[in-house]
């Protein structure tokens, strides 16, 4: 099987086995492929992800992870799906039935949904949109939706405090989120994800084009980062659902298969945004050199996600919990200007055309800019005396 | 009038009607969510995916959340004693009907104009993007400087808070 | 710089992370039950009684003096005296225990039978698995149950044992010295008075002469 056969191989089955059919049924069976496809897929993925995130935080804390269940602890996720789906599914007397059940659905939906416009390999993006970008966002945005509903619904000061702080935290970083993508789109000039990876698919020498490796790319991938850990409530944004402040913020009240849709359906997101930034700064499915084109490009994006999923583990396991002020007034007063700056950056970037100036004069400015507020920044979290703020 | 065009007036006619029916006030507040997502895949179904996407993020990730905490941080979410249904219904039926007419008339005026199975244009988000800042650019700067005063009043009614704890 | 100091996190936890694979020191967790953290030197759980020899009725060398039962502070020690007697660790002949039980879901391992035991005669263990199912006698050990030998003593407090063996020994001898010289002093005693002709009629107002000192018998 040659390289680009087997690179094609997925769509290659799904045309075989669409064949079978009569021509009127033909794009509608190949949708419901792929969709079944990606319904397949990402819950073994998320499967491994919690597998690999017990074991690396055990590791990283000096301990073995879970290592009883299967060789090295492998069929530790089957037994975490068995005890949740037999597990006593309970709501509370006075909760909303219908929204309490509804929040997680609306999650899980919402999740796989995003994913259709993901372009995991050359041609293998479920719906090529022309505003793709847009409607991850529009899935973003009613995420917090869900998560709002799943607070509300379950009658517990605690649920609705966590739910509050989590729509706030979501809706402050959605907005870096946004900016940071959109110096991207500024850059390749389309919304379409399929579009702006093309536009990176291009070598010089056999370096990659990626976003990545300009100054702006690299500012704007790091306040993507940081924006994507906040949006899914990763420590150390999972103040929300932080098992030591607030029971597990707004999805306390949730046993069972519930709070396993809510798992997935967190990880899922996760999986998700990695896949978004992927896409917008690392340059998709193209390989890191030319000459590993050879290698299938599905297999590149998915180890780029799964890198991203071991810093978002990573992460986790080295930072503490940020306090809800600390990470509001982190995404308003810091990352938000740098965004807006980064993006004047890119503009910058674009017409001052090619050569060496523009690298030299944007990444001045960036670096200027980023000591500058980490050094006001710093200042006011001097140690002294605190200074309180009482609500009159 | 495809199949998935009424489905989809169902689910939106549907909302907007539970958002003014449930007793809950933040079940209406849901509904509504219901009916602006029916809006957004109206815009979907017509091919302006800019319009329905923008719907989706501004109208169901912003303005519904916000109607949402606003009846949260009022007593707007306790259930009213005396029913939800206000005594002048009928003239509130009334009034509605007024401008259904009104606006019904004016499309169906809007409709006779076009023939019927005319080319629509597809309108990218390229060609959105240009409008914007070619011919409609006067509206943009003016809710740009909109947009300049809500922050600038946000950010001093924060530091108000500051100097008034001191 | 700001940021300086999630670096210094991230990279910490990296060498966590990778040392974790090689080096003993940054993956300290020891597999119970396949494997078992060896207890320290001066590990204590529960007492135990310690006897000399092979056969733990005979050399049990507690003597039922009852001082670690009324020092107890939790009272958990509960003690019957027997009504004849057996020679103990050094050698004089002295009570043993009848009933010797610890009521271990009492015991607070604090240690003061131990300390206030004047014949080594109880010590701690470092034994800890202790847990039954036998609700109302599984926790009570009985005499023989708690009965281990001086070896055993030796393998779990191996510098303390070796200390208490040297007294042992030395008392031993002292008392097998002592033990040598009032059988000497009686010999000759009874030598001497086989020997001598009968005694005139002691004057009535002489005192009797002092008796030999007797041999220092009791508790030392």
């Amino acid at each position: 099987m040659s390289a680009s056969n087997l690179d094609q191989i997925f769509i290659l089955i799904k045309n075989w086995l669409v064949a079978f059919l009569p021509q009127f049924w033909q794009p509608i069976a190949g949708a419901i492929l792929g969709a079944v496809a990606i319904i397949a897929v990402y819950p073994t993925l998320f499967a491994l992800a919690v597998l690999m995130e017990r074991k690396g935080l055990g590791r990283m804390q000096n301990r073995y992870g879970p290592n009883r269940v299967g060789p090295f602890g492998i069929l530790q996720p089957v037994a975490d799906g068995i005890k949740a789906l037999i597990k006593e599914d309970v709501v509370p007397f006075r909760a909303d039935a219908a929204v309490h059940f509804l929040a997680p659905i609306l999650l899980v939906v919402v999740v796989f949904m995003s994913l259709a416009v993901l372009p995991m390999g050359r041609n293998l993006v479920l719906v090529d949109m022309d505003s793709g970008l847009l409607f991850f966002f529009a899935m973003g945005a009613a995420v917090e939706l869900s998560v709002f509903m799943a607070g509300w619904s379950s009658r517990n000061k605690y649920s609705l405090l966590g739910a509050m702080r989590a729509v706030a935290q979501m809706i402050s970083y959605e907005v870096v989120l946004l900016l940071s993508s959109v110096a991207v789109v500024m850059i390749s000039g389309s919304l379409s994800l399929v579009k702006i990876v093309e536009a990176q698919n291009h070598y010089i020498g056999i370096l990659p084009n990626w976003y990545v490796f300009t100054p702006w790319g690299l500012a704007g991938f790091v306040m993507f980062v940081i924006a994507s850990t906040a949006e899914t409530n990763r420590s150390p944004f999972d103040l929300p659902e932080g098992e030591s402040e607030i029971v597990a913020g707004y999805f306390t009240e949730y046993s069972g298969f519930k709070f396993a849709l809510f798992f997935l359906g967190e990880y899922v997101e996760m999986f998700g945004v990695a896949g978004l930034g992927t896409t917008l700064f690392l340059g998709g499915w193209t390989a890191p050199l030319s000459v590993l084109a050879v290698v299938p490009s599905w297999i590149w994006f998915f180890a780029k996600v799964e890198l991203w999923i071991c810093f978002f583990i990573w992460m986790r396991g080295t930072l503490p919990r940020l306090r809800q002020d600390q990470l509001m007034s982190f995404a308003w007063k810091f990352a938000l200007p740098f965004t807006l700056l980064n993006l004047m950056v890119t503009a910058l970037w674009r017409f001052m055309g090619e050569g060496w100036e523009r690298w030299v004069v944007c990444s001045a400015i960036l670096i200027g800019a980023y000591v500058l507020m980490g050094r006001v920044g710093m200042h006011k979290g001097q140690i002294g005396p605190r200074r309180y703020r009482y609500a009159e | 009038m495809s199949f998935a065009f009424y489905i989809v007036s169902v689910l939106a006619v549907g909302g907007a009607l539970a958002a003014v029916l449930l007793k809950n006030t933040v079940h209406c507040a849901l509904a509504l969510t219901v009916a602006l997502a029916g809006l957004a895949l109206l815009f979907l179904n017509l091919d302006a995916q800019f319009a329905g996407f923008a719907q989706i993020l501004v109208y169901i990730g912003a303005v519904a959340i916000l109607i949402v905490f606003a009846i949260l941080l009022t007593r707007g979410s306790e259930v009213p004693k005396d029913g939800v249904y206000s005594p002048n219904w009928a003239i509130g039926i009334v009034i509605a009907a007024a401008v259904f007419s009104v606006l019904g008339w004016a499309v169906l005026q809007s409709a006779w104009i076009l023939p019927h199975d005319a080319v629509v244009p597809a309108v990218t988000v390229h060609d959105i993007g240009v409008a914007l800042v070619g011919r409609y650019v006067l509206p943009l700067e003016i809710v740009a400087l909109l947009l300049t005063a809500a922050t600038i009043g946000a950010v001093i009614v924060a530091m108000h808070e500051k100097d008034g704890a001191q | 710089m700001l940021g300086e100091g999630i670096m210094k996190g991230l990279m910490e936890t990296a060498k966590n992370f990778a040392g974790s694979y090689v080096s003993k020191e940054r993956l300290t967790t020891v597999q119970y039950p396949e494997e078992r953290v060896v207890p320290a030197e001066a590990a204590r759980v529960f007492p135990f009684l310690v006897y000399d020899g092979s056969d733990w009725q005979a050399g049990l060398r507690c003597v039922a003096c009852q001082i670690c039962e009324k020092e107890c502070p939790p009272k958990c020690i509960y003690i019957d005296k027997s009504a004849d007697k057996k020679p103990d660790a050094v050698g004089k002949v002295q009570f043993y225990p009848a009933r010797f039980d610890i009521d271990i879901s009492v015991c607070m391992s604090c240690q003061i039978c131990v300390e206030v035991c004047p014949f080594e005669a109880i010590k701690m263990d470092t034994q800890f698995e202790l847990a039954t199912d036998d609700r109302f006698g599984g926790l009570l050990l009985d005499r023989e149950q708690l009965a281990k030998s001086n070896e055993y003593y030796h393998h779990i407090h191996a510098a303390e044992a070796g200390e208490v063996d040297a007294r042992l020994a030395a008392e031993r001898a002292a008392y097998e010295a002592k033990a040598k010289a009032a059988a000497e002093a009686a010999a000759a005693k009874a030598a001497a008075a086989k020997d001598a002709p009968p005694a005139p009629k002691p004057p009535t107002g002489a005192p009797p002469s002092p008796p030999a000192p007797a041999s220092d018998g009791g508790v030392d």
